[in-house]
């Protein structure tokens, strides 16, 4: 029995769970064991089997009394961008090496309370900042698809912990794609709720005004219930957090659109084709995955519709210019005085600022601090930073236009598979106009999915993104689920890792 | 417009940073890279836009909350210090500032 726990997908294990099939200590020592084993792929970043033994022990006591709830007894993992009092939080970063944080954060309390067993923390690119997990000081994460190769980023050892079966559902941040693209990247589910969905209180800060928390899993149903766990007010902790009722997403997942019928369920679905995500930027192997699927969608009744989202290409721009200003902002903290790392040797305190935070922080958050510090100094702030925030409400405007077409938007997540290791490290550039589909829904705080939908070069997976209106995350993992429920490419693991 | 090595002189002060020469070198490339994809913003007209500092502004169109400036929380002097590199009598210690 416990020798195949790891092929379970998150609902199945519940249900094992559920039925007692399986106790969550089972399935914990099952979990961290294979993660041991498999440390090479650079997913895990820590680890603390008292405290995750000792949460499925309370799991299972909760379990023996007769209490059902989704999450009860179900391991996951955690990106380390969230500040755990149990484990160490690095957010990817030799700065916060050896910190421990007094607090959880909320994200992580309500997984808990609603009876999930963290297994440990996962890799990410250095506060967040990289999309292919090379940014990170421990060392970057491997896909499993093909190790040589990213697995994405920033969340990319949330994704390899979730495609190589090391955990069957993770944590992930997404400030411009962090979530979507590695989901892709990796033939996994994820889903980045709108922006103040879910409390960002204890989320190690990058770009306030874009970070937003979701979850990565294996299908559609699997997220919607930890989005139910994970999503809901935190009024008095983050400032930024709507006040909205908490959605039971997995209820409704299984109705079919308005006017559809059980061999077309989505009959009368328009989905919307911003015709500047299908030019010749997308790779022709990206593009021919994502036709396939949207014939699926039309197979189940949906319509597809030409729209436009003309600003796509200045959402580059804008969002290197708004999220390194904000990071420059929120890295300032790390000044070597009330925690984090501080240089060993220096003259004054001046001295010691400087050497504590360049020894500490990476190539990429180093430049990204330089981005930001310029675009908000005296003489450029009009040029660069007001002006990157009028585009912003323009790209946001663009999709209100575009949803008076259509019910959904569909396209690439990423204009290609995953790149080798390595790739992109000596031009950032390049990585930056690869997060050209993924960034117009975050400057606009749109909920956004990555979906597996097949596979392009190489026999890497190819993910589908799917954007909807505000508020609209119930929408978006019905429309995946209908896919899903259709298909198998969600169930696809590479054969090394089943 | 091109950044000189001049400027990233001043901006790594402003930024607290520290650069050795290559390292200066190499990011004034990069940012200059950078900088020549910021050049298409220049040909928007955006006069009249408000900017958008924050999604909520379009979310439900609803101005930034603020709480009650209440204590909220408890001393939690040691376990907040924890972490950090000098601490004396529940005090940071920083190098001398004032001789």
């Amino acid at each position: 029995m416990s020798a195949d726990l790891h092929q379970l997908d998150l609902t199945d294990l519940a249900a094992k769970l559920a039925a007692r099939e399986v106790s969550s200590v089972e399935a914990t020592q099952h979990l961290l064991a294979r993660a041991q084993q498999h440390m090479g792929l650079g997913a895990y970043l820590a680890f603390n089997e008292e405290a995750s033994l000792a949460q499925a022990r309370a799991a299972d006591a909760r379990l023996a009394t007769g209490e059902r709830t989704p999450l009860l007894g179900v391991p996951i993992a955690h990106k380390d961008i969230f500040v755990t009092r149990d484990f160490p939080t690095t957010a990817g970063s030799k700065m916060l090496e050896g910190y421990r944080s007094p607090f959880d954060a909320t994200v992580v309390s309500k997984l808990a309370s609603a009876g999930a067993v963290t297994l440990g923390k996962l890799n990410c690119d250095e506060f967040a900042m990289g999309s292919g997990n090379d940014n990170s000081a421990y060392g970057p994460a491997h896909n499993p698809w093909d190790t040589a190769r990213v697995p994405g980023g920033s969340s990319g050892g949330s994704a390899v912990a979730v495609a190589a079966r090391l955990a069957p559902a993770a944590t992930g941040t997404d400030t411009g794609g962090s979530i979507r693209q590695p989901a892709a990247f990796t033939g996994i589910t994820g889903i980045k709720p709108t922006y103040g969905r879910c409390s960002r209180y204890g989320m190690v800060a990058y770009a306030s005004s874009l970070d937003q928390a979701g979850p990565m899993a294996r299908s559609a149903r699997d997220c919607a219930v930890l989005l139910s766990a994970m999503a809901g007010p935190d009024l008095d902790r983050d400032s930024t957090s709507l006040d909205r009722p908490i959605e039971d997403y997995a209820a409704a997942l299984d109705q079919p659109w308005a006017g559809g019928t059980a061999a077309q369920p989505l009959k009368g679905l328009r989905i919307g084709l911003p015709r500047e995500f299908f030019g010749e930027g997308c790779a022709p192997d990206v593009l021919a995955a994502i036709r396939a699927a949207l014939s699926e969608y039309e197979r189940l009744g949906a319509s597809l519709v030409d729209i436009s989202l003309p600003r796509t290409e200045l959402s580059i721009p804008a969002y290197y210019i708004i999220a390194p200003a904000e990071a420059s902002s929120n890295l300032s903290r790390f000044d070597g005085v009330k925690f984090g790392h501080r240089a060993s040797q220096y003259t004054d305190l001046l001295d010691m600022y400087k050497k504590s935070r360049s020894e500490a922080f990476g190539a990429e958050v180093q430049r990204r601090i330089m981005i930001g510090t310029y675009v908000l100094s005296h003489g450029y702030y009009d040029a660069y930073y007001i002006k990157a925030q009028q585009i912003r409400r323009l790209i946001a405007q663009d999709f209100q236009a575009a949803f008076q077409q259509c019910d959904v938007i569909a396209g690439p997540v990423a204009p290609t598979v995953a790149w080798k290791i390595g790739e992109k490290t000596e031009d950032p550039v390049a990585a930056y106009l690869a997060d050209i589909y993924t960034l117009p829904a975050s400057l606009s705080g749109l909920p956004g999915m990555g979906v597996p939908v097949g596979f392009g070069a190489a026999n890497m997976p190819v993910g589908l993104q799917l954007i909807g209106n505000y508020f609209q995350e119930a929408r978006l993992l019905g429309v995946a689920h209908h896919f899903q429920c259709a298909t198998d490419w969600h169930t696809r693991a590479p054969e090394a890792f089943q | 417009m091109s950044l000189i090595q001049q400027d990233i002189g001043r901006i790594a002060h402003l930024a607290r940073l520290e650069l050795d020469a290559a390292h200066g070198e190499r990011l004034l490339a990069q940012l200059n890279g950078f900088f020549d994809i910021v050049e298409q913003m220049k040909a928007v007209d955006t006069t009249g836009v408000e900017p958008l500092a924050h999604p909520a502004a379009v979310i439900d169109h609803v101005a930034l909350r603020l709480r009650d400036d209440v204590v909220s929380e408890p001393n939690q002097r040691e376990a907040n210090q924890r972490s950090a590199p000098a601490v004396e009598d529940g005090l940071f210690l920083v190098p001398k500032v004032i001789e």
